[in-house]
């Protein structure tokens, strides 16, 4: 591997995808948690992470994003801070899922991966996250929400909302 | 936090550490912990593969194929590394199951890869979890961790020179396909994940094209639990070819959905109305979807079936993920179609025409017909793309969106027809918004 010069990354995470790249019998491996963990970073996969990324593994850039293509958790245009994702997939819709994000629109005043003027929130229609028992459910960023209603959903959002003025 | 939920007909065997702080690598232990593997390493290779296969285990992912038979396909003498992999890919809508394990009880998901490994000659394992399980990626690592510090993993494991076994956990970022083997070998190697072509079986040419067997996380959760009590042991707690117990994730419209753990054959009737207390607000029945949106339906009347492989085949539908999805009066299976095809149509990763254009073309006539627009020969055009996906692709989500395609239409067609003539069973807050088709034709 080239040596990278000038990361753009923090030296934790440039220190975590030096280990990465040579963790597996091919370093390729490492491309599609490397692309996720940019982003938790960056908050999107830029031209400068797949420049990097392609860089690390010994790919051509092509070769990344045609890999951040495919997989649907990536992005290329920056989203809000907190990534508000509603669940209308069958268990949550049967259990409500269209109301919540339906709420969720109406009270954030945005729709389908839309941001909010202030940056804080975007909001996203996504399909089944594996929590179809605890219907209907939601993920803020990584963090799961379940058994939501839209009263429980707007305490949820001024949590996240709280976080910003303390 | 997903609640735990119990019932007296449960029985606990994947499921029994549940709750017990079993996260922690010294309270594991002391819930025997680590002991199947000490005794995989004595007793060797051959008596792990006769324990899998007495067990009459089969594949929790979906396919029920016996897990022992799997492992014993692979070839004892290998010039490529072998591989352990494990799909903690969960992705099948209704499916919640292994969320719970990997929230509850990490190390037996170690524990299970390891044995396999210890059966097949792999010195390495791979532990793949969809992108989402961002918290429950960070349980596994952790989990890991403190197996590596205990000397469980790496060289010389427990003591046995020449023992060696490593685990690497890693992340997707988000597609269902990936959850199909041959496609999360793809995405594993850092490509998109398009499905393989098979033979070559994966037992045979697998991950970095070495022998490699691949189970779902549920499956290799049982392996410890399996060796502990011995094989026929497990096996009887199940019905014949099914053996053991199985995670059931009941959802939908029941009054206390969970995941429970119950003896394969029980009575699905039984899991709505007894174990998952009933329909909701005490309405009617209508249909369940019985093992993960790709199963085709099942009406009211046709639920006295056990919950085993077999007797879901019989009944024309099938076990699946295990994720049994129930549905009351109230609901439209016109909408309810349209929304599983909806999931389909997304995830189809393009790569066969029949299951890409396919999807598309149902999800298209079933949008307009639930808008109003829709005539009669709809639903036999419907039934037929349907019919024509079956089989055609390299991977099984062409069949997925097929079947219960075709399942809604055989079993409830005259509510198509009905909702033709004006007679609309809506849901009156229920609305389906598609996704914005720009931006579906660049999702993948």
């Amino acid at each position: 591997m080239a040596a990278i010069q000038n990361t753009i990354f923090t030296p934790g995470t440039a220190a975590r995808f030096d280990k990465l790249a040579t963790i597996y019998p091919l370093k390729r491996s490492a491309l599609v948690p490397m692309l996720l963990y940019a982003q938790d970073e960056v908050g999107y996969v830029s031209d400068a992470v797949v420049a990097e990324i392609a860089q690390r593994l010994d790919l051509l850039e092509l070769d990344v994003r045609s890999v951040l293509s495919y997989y649907s958790m990536l992005r290329t245009q920056p989203a809000g801070k907190y990534n508000v994702q509603v669940c209308t997939n069958i268990s949550c819709m049967l259990r409500g899922g269209f109301e919540l994000l339906d709420h969720c629109k109406h009270t954030l005043g945005i729709g389908h991966k839309e941001t909010t003027p202030d940056g804080l929130f975007s909001l996203e229609e996504v399909e089944c996250i594996g929590a179809c028992c605890w219907a209907p459910a939601a993920q803020v960023n990584y963090d799961f929400h379940d058994d939501l209603t839209p009263a429980k959903m707007d305490a949820v959002l001024d949590s996240y909302r709280a976080r910003e003025t303390k | 936090m997903p609640t735990l939920v119990s019932h007296p007909d449960e029985v606990k065997v994947l499921s029994r550490r549940f709750g017990l702080g079993a996260t922690n690598i010294d309270r594991y232990i002391e819930l025997d912990g680590y002991k199947a593997t000490r005794q995989a390493i004595e007793q060797g290779p051959d008596w792990i593969i006769n324990t899998m296969k007495a067990s009459g285990l089969r594949g929790r992912g979906g396919a029920g194929f016996p897990t022992g038979m799997k492992w014993s396909f692979v070839p004892k003498v290998s010039e490529k590394p072998k591989y352990v992999l494990i799909n903690g890919d969960e992705s099948e809508p209704g499916t919640c199951k292994d969320h719970l394990i990997f929230l509850n009880d990490p190390h037996a998901i170690i524990e299970g890869a390891m044995i396999a490994g210890l059966a097949i000659g792999a010195k390495t394992g791979f532990i793949y979890l969809r992108g989402e399980y961002r918290y429950l990626l960070n349980i596994m690592e952790k989990a890991v961790a403190d197996a590596y510090a205990k000397g469980f993993l790496g060289k010389n494991i427990f003591g046995h020179d020449g023992v060696d076994f490593d685990i690497i956990t890693q992340t997707g970022a988000g597609a269902y396909e990936v959850g199909e083997e041959s496609a999360l070998m793809e995405s594993l190697e850092g490509k998109r994940g398009v499905p393989r072509i098979r033979p070559p079986f994966p037992a045979v040419v697998g991950l970095y094209g070495g022998p490699t067997v691949i189970n779902n996380a549920e499956t290799i959760a049982n392996v410890s639990h399996i060796l502990l009590m011995g094989g026929e042991a497990y096996a009887k707690l199940g019905t014949e070819r099914n053996g053991g117990t199985r995670l059931f994730g009941i959802s939908g419209h029941v009054e206390r959905p969970g995941v429970y753990e119950l003896p394969m054959g029980y009575s699905l009737r039984k899991a709505i109305y007894e174990v998952a207390g009933g329909i909701r607000g005490g309405k009617q029945l209508k249909a369940v979807v019985p093992g993960g949106s790709s199963c085709p339906v099942l009406r009211a009347d046709e639920i006295d079936v056990g919950l085993d492989f077999d007797q879901m085949a019989k009944a024309g539908t099938m076990l699946g993920s295990g994720g049994i999805v129930v549905l009351d009066e109230t609901v439209s299976i016109v909408e309810f179609a349209l929304r599983t095809i909806r999931f389909y149509q997304h995830e189809s990763c393009g790569w066969c025409i029949p299951c890409r254009e396919g999807t598309d073309w149902i999800k298209k006539t079933l949008t307009r017909f639930h808008a109003g627009g829709g005539t009669k020969k709809d639903i036999d055009n419907v039934q037929y793309i349907a019919e024509n996906m079956m089989g055609r692709t390299f991977c099984p989500l062409g069949d997925a969106a097929a079947m219960p395609t075709l399942g809604f239409i055989k079993k409830f067609r005259p509510e198509f027809e009905e909702y033709l003539a004006g007679k609309r069973v809506d849901h009156p807050l229920i609305h389906i918004q598609p996704f914005g088709e720009t931006e579906l034709a660049g999702a993948h």
